[in-house]
């Protein structure tokens, strides 16, 4: 279960005081949430607070009861987050190893983290890419492997903040077949409606808030209708 | 250039199978031997010790020389230069040394892989944990630096593009400015990632 509890960021800028998201409070313990909004509305800044990559300002903000802001490291135990530019996310110079590297917290024994490794590889269909250097991946398969490298430690919720955002439409399916099928609690933040129709709930961010929480069906049409306005 | 790091081949000869932190200790040794070496003499010596290893390694050929690439054309105008101002026993002695390290290291990451070299940072260091040195953290810095040549690489590659697109290939603030921007927000999203993967955490 994800609590926002009256949680709000505000950051200095030159100009002054800048809320990103006011005070919202919420709770989330659908297996599949949808965020959508318009560019700079606060949504990938509500989802980065989810592993503390963002801490509010005031408020909680709680994974399964533990404050993301004193227990960090126990919440990224349990909250895996999956990027937009998966380059960013790709650090070790062969598909195997980098997926080795998130292991190495969870798994002491190196074969057991190489055999954890290729597992994982075979499940999202890199295995025979294991000793492929990541830069020679295509945009979608560098994304799963950057969902890799999160399903290997086995979190509870995965995060994922416009991923498909930067894949061809067969990249896109793949990576969205791949989230959704994850037994994990999915919170995916996009602009694509049609990954939000297959979302159980969904929350439409505007100007730093809230402004719609509902179904796939109703938030896309709210969404529609904010878009026109 | 990115190919001077060499990606890990998996493989059985006896290079293959030392553990990574002796081997560390032998680079580090052979480098220690390498600038210690005066002479043009001793240079070729070194290079042709390196070839010898590299073979030995199995290393392959056209995908080596395709990684030293870079290298030899910088070592061709160094050399030139060289032979110029000081001599051509200076150019050999300079040359030869350069290609023998590199040779070397690209041997060594080759038949390594970057897990087992982590792990051997993360045992050598564990000594100075008392002083306040986290070998974690040393270790995700080794390989962060792996990772950043390669991608710093090919942010310079798509900045000169961008310049060139714009017609503004000669002018040096087209170029280093964007490639600055991009280099600091390519740093911070790694650390962002890394945080988010809870690695540093420990």
């Amino acid at each position: 279960m994800i609590e926002f509890r009256n949680a709000s960021v505000v950051v200095d800028t030159p100009d002054g005081d800048l809320t990103v998201l006011e005070p919202t409070t919420l709770a989330l313990g659908e297996r599949r949430i949808g965020i959508i909004g318009a560019n700079g509305s606060g949504k990938s800044t509500m989802a980065r607070m989810i592993n503390g990559l963002v801490e509010p300002t005031s408020g909680h903000v709680l994974v399964d009861g533990r404050d993301v802001a004193d227990d960090g490291r126990e919440v990224r135990k349990r909250v895996g987050f999956v990027f937009t530019q998966p380059d960013s996310q790709l650090v070790m110079p062969t598909v195997v190893e980098d997926v080795m590297l998130s292991l190495r917290r969870v798994e002491k024994d190196k074969n057991a983290r190489k055999a954890r490794a290729l597992e994982v590889l075979g499940t999202i269909g890199l295995a025979d890419k294991a000793d492929v250097t990541v830069h020679a991946l295509s945009g979608g398969q560098k994304q799963l492997l950057a969902l890799a490298g999160v399903l290997a430690t086995d979190p509870d919720v995965v995060v994922a903040d416009e991923p498909t955002t930067l894949l061809d439409l067969r990249n896109t399916i793949a990576v969205a077949d791949r989230l959704f099928s994850m037994r994990q609690q999915l919170v995916l933040v996009s602009h694509d409606l049609d990954l939000m129709d297959r979302c159980d709930r969904v929350l439409v961010v505007d100007s730093a808030r809230v402004v719609f929480d509902g179904s796939a069906a109703h938030a896309v049409e709210h969404y529609r209708g904010l878009v026109r306005a | 250039m990115t190919g001077l790091i060499g990606i890990y081949r998996p493989g059985t000869t006896l290079l293959h199978r030392i553990p990574a932190g002796p081997k560390l200790g032998l680079v580090a040794l052979w480098s220690i031997i390498v600038v210690g070496t005066k002479g043009w003499r001793a240079s070729l010596i070194c290079l042709g010790v390196a070839l010898v290893i590299a073979a030995w390694a199995k290393l392959d050929a056209r995908r080596t020389l395709r990684s030293l690439r870079g290298l030899l054309i910088m070592l061709a105008i160094v050399s030139a230069f060289q032979v110029w101002q000081r001599g051509w026993e200076i150019a050999v002695s300079v040359s030869g040394d350069l290609l023998a390290l590199f040779l070397i290291g690209l041997v060594f990451t080759t038949t390594t892989p970057v897990d087992g070299v982590l792990t051997a940072i993360e045992r050598g260091l564990r000594p100075l944990r008392p002083l306040g040195v986290q070998p974690e953290r040393v270790a995700l810095a080794f390989s962060l630096m792996l990772a950043a040549l390669p991608n710093l690489i090919g942010i310079a590659g798509e900045t000169r593009a961008a310049a060139k697109a714009r017609g503004l290939e000669r002018d040096p603030r087209a170029l280093l400015t964007p490639f600055a921007i991009r280099a600091v927000s390519h740093a911070l999203e790694t650390g962002d990632a890394l945080h988010a993967r809870g690695l540093g955490d420990d």
